[in-house]
């Protein structure tokens, strides 16, 4: 319980321990955490920055799909008009050109009867001249005949 | 350890609380007092070895822990130790912040010394009473008081070390204003300069006292109850019902350290196979007592539990201690930096 020199020795001792921590201890350690929070502090704000971006960029997303859902739901359209246009104009053609086939087998029919028409009264002509010929058996003006005949046949 | 009479309990008692003390004695000259007495009579010329060696000793412990987690401080994710360490001074920076308002570098390093090294020093209380002291006993060192900070020159040398720098910083910061604040404070009239001088400094004086001797008064009184608890220890080895009686048997009177050792040996193997999950903790209580029982009898095992006790409760008063006498010094010290 005596007062002594320990006074002084933990005195000295103590300045020398708090002069340790000062430079040795102190300093490094709070410098080191200051420098973390100001990290921490940073990752988090690059967070919060980010997590806005992602927003943005959703929506950004979002509009943009609308933008092409509309986009392609114009261009069916488009088609589908186009499409239908394309079928209707094939429809005519093709209902003009069954006209025109139509008229053209048509005319070839009228040309081949009729050339079949002239053939038979030049046949049935013949044939005729030659049946009254055998009949007759005689000379018949040929030529007045023939006229004859040939108002005969055109009759047919 | 004392046997059971008074005399030698009280002697026991004042083994425990003298210092190795190495000084001048008038009459033997330089060497290491025998006894409380010899102490006494070197006076001032004396060094408490046994308070400088601990407090020393604490001391490079503080410094090498913290030194060895700043050069592991990283601004990446910290570990173990390092947090530890980094949790103590976030606390500590927290404390100061808020009652120091002003600019200086050197006070929270000063806190953190302050308070790690109060509470390592105190901690000391936590170990068995007997434990070192009767291991360098038999050694050949006679006293020993391992706790440095119920020796009141370890405390008042602190205390006085805070008061140096609150007179440095009042003189540094306020100049004349200091002198005025001695002077013409509480009553501002030349005439009570007198008065006021008288009752300021009291005041400031009462500051590093009321500091070192109220930590000092704490310890001290904390390691004299787990002292006295200590002399169950001891006065059941005479009276014990179970294994008191056993061993005074065996070994006389006065119990052997040695067979303090093999029960601390066999209380320290259970505990370690509980915290290996190899028993039930249920177990591990009840086999520490029988121990304690075994050791020293009833007497002993009720000892022990009070000393279980009151070492609990004492880690409350040994961080207390350590965090008032922090925040007292920043306090003192803001006071000194502050300009009226």
């Amino acid at each position: 319980m005596n007062i002594n020199l320990t006074l002084f020795g933990q005195m000295v001792t103590f300045a020398f321990f708090v002069w340790f921590c000062m430079k040795f201890v102190w300093p490094v350690i709070i410098e080191a955490m200051e420098e973390r929070q100001k990290k921490i502090a940073d990752g988090l704000d690059a967070a919060d920055r980010a997590l806005r971006d992602l927003e943005l960029a959703q929506n950004k997303a979002t509009d943009q799909m609308k933008e092409a859902k509309q986009e392609a739901a114009g261009i069916i359209d488009q088609a589908n008009k186009r499409a239908n246009q394309i079928i209707d104009e094939a429809k005519q053609q093709a209902s003009v050109e069954g006209d025109r086939l139509k008229a053209a087998a048509q005319a070839d029919i009228e040309q081949e009867i009729n050339r079949a028409k002239e053939e038979l009264r030049a046949t049935v002509a013949g044939l005729a001249l030659a049946g009254a010929e055998k009949v007759l058996e005689a000379s018949i003006d040929d030529k007045a005949n023939r006229a004859l005949v040939d108002k005969l046949a055109a009759q047919l | 350890m004392a046997g059971e009479n008074p005399a030698s309990t009280t002697e026991y008692i004042q083994h425990h609380l003298t210092n190795l003390v190495y000084g001048n004695h008038p009459e033997n000259g330089w060497g290491f007092a025998h006894g409380a007495q010899e102490a006494a009579e070197m006076g001032f010329m004396a060094i408490h070895v046994d308070s400088m060696a601990w407090s020393i000793g604490l001391g490079i412990l503080f410094c090498w822990i913290f030194r060895s987690a700043a050069k592991r401080a990283t601004t990446g994710v910290p570990s173990g130790m390092l947090n530890f360490v980094e949790l103590i001074v976030e606390f500590i920076d927290g404390a100061v912040k808020d009652s120091f308002h002003g600019s200086n570098k050197m006070v929270a390093p000063l806190a953190l010394t302050i308070f790690v090294w109060i509470f390592l020093m105190n901690f000391m209380d936590l170990l068995p009473v007997d434990l070192i002291p009767e291991l360098l006993m038999m050694a050949g060192v006679n006293y020993q008081k391992i706790v440095p900070s119920t020796d009141p020159n370890i405390t008042l040398g602190m205390a006085l070390g805070v008061f140096i720098l609150m007179l440095y910083y009042s003189i540094k910061i306020k100049g004349t204003g200091f002198i005025a604040e001695l002077t013409m404070h509480p009553f501002n009239h030349w005439g009570f300069i007198p008065i006021n001088l008288f009752m300021e400094t009291v005041g400031l004086l009462a500051k590093p006292f009321s500091l070192g001797l109220r930590l000092f008064g704490n310890m001290y009184a904390g390691e004299m109850i787990f002292i006295l608890i200590a002399t169950m220890f001891a006065a059941g080895a005479g009276a014990g019902i179970i294994g008191g009686g056993l061993h005074a048997q065996i070994f006389g009177e006065h119990t052997s350290a040695l067979f303090w050792l093999v029960i601390f040996i066999l209380v320290c193997g259970v505990c370690g196979l509980n915290l290996k999950g190899k028993i039930s903790t249920g177990k591990t209580v009840l086999l520490c007592m029988v121990f304690m029982a075994l050791g020293g009898g009833l007497t002993a095992l009720g000892g022990g539990l009070m000393q279980w006790g009151w070492a609990v409760f004492h880690i409350l008063v040994i961080t207390l201690q350590a965090f008032i006498f922090m925040v007292l010094t920043v306090v003192y010290l803001s006071m000194a930096h502050e300009d009226h």
